[in-house]
């Protein structure tokens, strides 16, 4: 197996970058060309990838940058479960994000910096070490920002702002923990979890909670999560690829490694830090729940319940047993999936319609009926209802929490999901069964090319929803990838 | 010959040069690049610790030239700089229409070679006068340049910098009366705790802190680099405080450190820590963008004197030393660009404050890119050379359990972050792309290439330390340099 595999999955789409920022805008077909043969390439490399590490075959790429710190890229089971989730959502995302933007002005630009978005992401599911995973991590910051403030107005660069602060402290705090952590052990790589038995138990606490609190930044922990609604202020496809999938996920898989791969489960059982966490967690579940059941704004709305999903993943690691570890990894996939749906059909919905706030939904569902199934999937699937994706995560995580004795878990999950049906049931019910508003002029839904790239992405994705969850027992499914990890590694 | 004396020669021929030929004065730049590129590579390529003895002298009579790891990072770092703002300049100082332009373009030049001399002097040299004669050739360029911008600016900066060469020379003086040399490696052997000694220590510090623009003697440089020509300012920040801060180096570790009281380091070590968080929050309040990048440069400074305890008590291990001298060179490279991005900028729209960039990252994409990642290294983000420093100094902070250095470290990265992404965020406002003036489009290569470098060198981290490792007090000490002739 060649050793620059990993490299070349991880800078891939530095070329796309490179190039939109270069072309100028009269050809910005060959732009869009570029961009969407590159997420295929980068789906093809996944695809061989995954079959490999089915085999057992992990790649390695290693790199020393200052004596005794490894630059390492790694594909391992983990990773690539990231890995294929960000490739898949980037190639339906550029495919939206093309037709949602059309031949608007400055797109080389956005283009340029999503690119280098998904490469940041890709690179913080290989990293091997944490100091790696710090690199990309600031890199994912600091190409989310432009995007971000992409459209240039008062509430885009307030977003920005609040973005900055929230999320660089967070990984200064991150940095902190890891120096700290490796002044004991050396380098903190994630294949060789680091023998933690001689630092004190105070320090050790310390650490994980600068580490946890830092990475819980972008994972929308509370009280840490101001900044992801304000950041809707971003275009549709920014919400629907980055902040749905790419910028939360990278926290929560941040701490999924502190938690499994570099303190390991019994460490972190030992030190008691696993029911506070958990705590933490269902706190941040039903908060993000009660939020969004306020918003009267669509996009804000998801965003809250984005911060509520979220935390499912984290509540998983943190009850400490198989079944939750399951349940919250593979919620990691699930909720991406079911978000970006939700959120491209939300930009959908208002580039066509002009929708944004959950009254004007009414009778949407006949004028974009497509749009509005795949809306509707997303939200049963988030309220857990079966066959949906959302449906094994949630009982994955109840039987973890039944098996970890914490019975309060399964009256967290069910009270959230009353709460998601609280705050997406009313939405379906105003599509689908009230009259439209005369202000309304008629929609073709799938009329033309463009307006076809921009209501599939989210049919596909729904549909994926619906396979994940119906064929969950098959082999390479999601849950299949994720007991395949939990064999592997963490339940030993 | 030995390329020790011809990098310190050749700029200053050329600063003769310049002043002969006049209008033409300028195009010697494409005959100083070549040959300096090739001295630095040279010096480069000489083997650790290398001196040489000028004219044959021996000490303690001759002067001592020498190429320890510092000494060949800073003169490589110079090199870079002065040929890519060289380059830059070309255009902008050069005859023009009216006569005050005509006469910056003239003088420009020499006062270029000459700060290029002097400051490879001042790296190069173990001989505490002659490190007197190369801090007075810099001030002397600085406070011409400065003048160029602002007379008023110049004055003070003039003044306060006669101040601090008058203290360094007195020391100079006591430290000659006591031990009838004033070599650094030969005063490293004899150094006694002496109150002569201290005296003179003391003095020579104070003068070069001012020199180097530390806090709270800093007061001379933002107006003066905020007000000079951007090709000024950026060799002012980059350049001239470097010498300042180098020179401090050698004398705190090279000449005494066996007298030196840990209370001295910690105040440094405050010191740095006050200016990075003043010069921080100072930045933060302009509104104009050239003051913004100077206070800017009084922040960063914070960091070098921020480090010096945890140099002195990491002794040897290198982590530290490196991150601090990498630091230097970081920060060379990035404020450079910065300054050189700035002044592309607000010579197009016209103007000094930070909402005249409205919109301009759509006008000027690739002069806010290059301010961009010169920002990137500065707020010490990976990958860079400004993260690759701070993640050293903060290693070696954790490791030492100096808590209060590690947060400063973090807090001033924070901060930043809040004062240079708000030009950036001005750049990015508004959706409608402005209108401007932009003369000569190649320059914007110039802060391109200089801050592509700044986060390039981010992943030749191991060869920088090799490089700074090669210093006395860093590695293994090295009592006799070898000659090269």
């Amino acid at each position: 197996m060649n050793e620059f595999l990993p490299l070349l999955l991880v800078f891939l789409p530095f070329v796309p970058a490179l190039i939109s920022f270069a072309l100028p805008e009269r050809m910005a077909v060959w732009r869009d060309v570029i961009n969407i043969s590159f997420a295929l390439a980068k789906l093809a490399l996944v695809g061989f990838l995954l079959l490999s590490v089915e085999d057992g075959v992990t790649t390695e790429w290693r790199y020393e940058f200052l004596q005794g710190h490894d630059f390492i890229l790694r594909t391992d089971a983990f990773a690539l479960l990231f890995i294929t989730l960000s490739a898949f959502l980037w190639l339906i995302a550029t495919v939206y994000a093309i037709a949602y933007f059309g031949r608007g002005p400055h797109l080389a630009r956005f283009f340029g910096f999503f690119n280098l978005c998904v490469l940041a992401a890709t690179g913080v599911a290989m990293s091997g070490t944490a100091i790696t995973f710090f690199v990309f991590y600031e890199l994912l910051t600091l190409a989310t920002w432009p995007l971000v403030v992409h459209k240039g107005d008062e509430k885009s660069l307030r977003a920005g702002r609040i973005y900055l602060i929230y999320t660089l402290a967070g990984s200064a705090a991150y940095l902190a923990g890891i120096v700290w952590l490796k002044s004991h052990v050396g380098t903190i790589e994630f294949a060789a979890r680091p023998d933690l038995s001689g630092i004190p138990r105070l320090e050790l606490t310390l650490i994980f909670i600068l580490c946890i609190g830092g990475l819980g930044v972008k994972a929308a922990l509370i009280p840490f999560h101001g900044w992801l609604p304000e950041a809707m202020a971003a275009p549709a496809p920014v919400s629907a690829l980055l902040h749905a999938v790419a910028v939360v996920k990278a926290g929560a898989f941040g701490i999924l490694r502190m938690i499994y791969d570099v303190y390991g489960i019994d460490t972190v059982s030992d030190l008691g830090l696993g029911p506070p966490l958990a705590v933490l967690a269902a706190a941040t579940i039903l908060y993000g729940s009660f939020r969004a059941l306020m918003q009267t704004d669509i996009k804000k709305r998801l965003a809250y319940s984005t911060v509520s999903q979220v935390s499912y993943i984290i509540l998983g690691a943190s009850l400490i047993g198989p079944f939750a570890m399951i349940g919250g990894l593979v919620h990691l996939v699930h909720q991406g999936i079911m978000k970006i749906t939700l959120f491209m059909c939300a930009g959908a919905l208002a580039n066509r319609m002009g929708i944004k706030a959950v009254a004007d939904l009414d009778g949407a569902g006949r004028m974009m009926p497509v749009t509005m199934a795949a809306f509707s999937v997303g939200a049963l699937g988030m309220i857990g209802i079966p066959p949906s994706a959302g449906f094994i995560s949630k009982w994955y995580l109840g039987l973890g929490g039944l098996q970890s004795d914490a019975r309060w878990v399964v009256a967290v999950l069910a009270g959230s999901s009353l709460l998601n049906a609280l705050y997406f049931l009313p939405l379906l019910y105003r599509a689908w069964l009230l009259a439209p508003s005369q202000s309304h002029a008629p929609v073709r839904e799938l009329d033309g090319a463009w307006n076809r790239m921009l209501v599939l992405p989210a049919a596909i994705t729904a549909l994926t929803v619906l396979v994940a969850g119906l064929f969950a027992a098959f082999p390479f499914s999601p849950l299949s990838w994720v007991i395949l990890i939990a064999e592997r590694g963490y339940l030993k | 010959m030995s390329p020790l004396d011809l990098l310190v020669a050749a700029p200053l021929a050329f600063m003769i040069a310049a002043l002969l030929s006049g209008p033409w004065g300028r195009w010697w730049l494409l005959a100083a690049i070549p040959v300096m590129a090739g001295l630095t590579v040279w010096l480069l390529l000489l083997p650790e610790g290398s001196g040489h003895v000028v004219g044959g002298w021996t000490l303690p009579l001759g002067v001592q030239l020498r190429a320890d790891g510092v000494a060949q990072l800073m003169v490589a770092a110079t090199a870079v700089c002065a040929a890519i703002v060289g380059l830059y300049a070309l255009h902008e100082f050069a005859p023009g229409a009216d006569r005050s332009e005509t006469a910056h373009g003239f003088a420009f030049w020499p006062l270029f070679y000459l700060l290029w001399g002097g400051a490879n002097a001042g790296f190069l040299t173990t001989d505490l006068f002659n490190l007197y004669i190369a801090l007075e050739m810099v001030s002397l360029a600085a406070v011409a340049m400065a003048a160029m911008g602002s007379l008023r600016a110049a004055l003070r900066y003039f003044v306060i910098a006669l101040v601090g060469s008058l203290a360094y020379l007195l020391g100079v003086a006591l430290l000659f009366s006591n031990y009838a040399t004033v070599d650094l490696t030969l005063l490293a052997e004899m150094a006694r705790p002496d109150l002569a000694t201290k005296t003179a220590l003391a003095v020579m510090t104070a003068g070069l802190l001012i020199k180097a623009a530390v806090f709270p003697l800093h007061g001379w440089l933002p107006p003066a680099h905020a007000a000079a020509p951007a090709p000024a300012s950026a060799l002012l920040s980059a350049i001239v405080v470097k010498v300042g801060f180098v020179i401090l180096l050698r004398l705190w570790f090279e000449a005494f450190p066996a007298i030196i009281a840990p209370a001295g380091l910690e105040l440094l070590g405050w010191l740095g820590a006050l200016a990075v968080l003043y010069g921080s929050v100072q930045a933060i309040r302009q509104d104009t963008l050239k003051a913004l990048v100077a206070y800017s440069t009084v922040a960063q400074i914070g960091y070098l004197l921020l480090a010096f305890p945890l140099v002195a008590t990491a002794a040897g291990t290198g982590g530290a030393w490196a991150g601090m001298t990498i630091h230097a060179t970081a920060h060379m490279l990035a404020k450079a660009a910065m300054f050189l991005a700035a002044g592309l900028m607000l010579k197009a729209v016209n103007g000094h404050h930070l909402k005249d960039l409205h919109g301009l990252a759509r006008a000027m994409p690739l002069t806010v890119a290059a301010f961009g990642l010169a920002a990137v290294s500065l707020m010490g983000l990976p990958p860079s050379a400004g993260f690759l420093a701070k993640f050293l100094l903060l290693e070696a902070a954790v490791e030492q359990g100096a808590v209060f250095a590690a947060a400063v470290l973090l807090v001033g990265g924070l901060l930043a972050a809040v004062y240079l992404f708000k030009p950036l965020a001005w750049a990015f406002a508004g959706s409608d792309t402005p209108v401007v003036v932009a003369k000569a489009p190649l320059r914007t290569a110039a802060p391109l290439a200089l801050a592509l470098l700044a986060v390039s060198l981010g992943f030749a981290g191991q060869a920088m330390v090799d490089i700074t490792a090669g210093s006395p007090w860093a590695g293994p000490p090295a009592t006799e340099a070898e000659d090269v002739q």
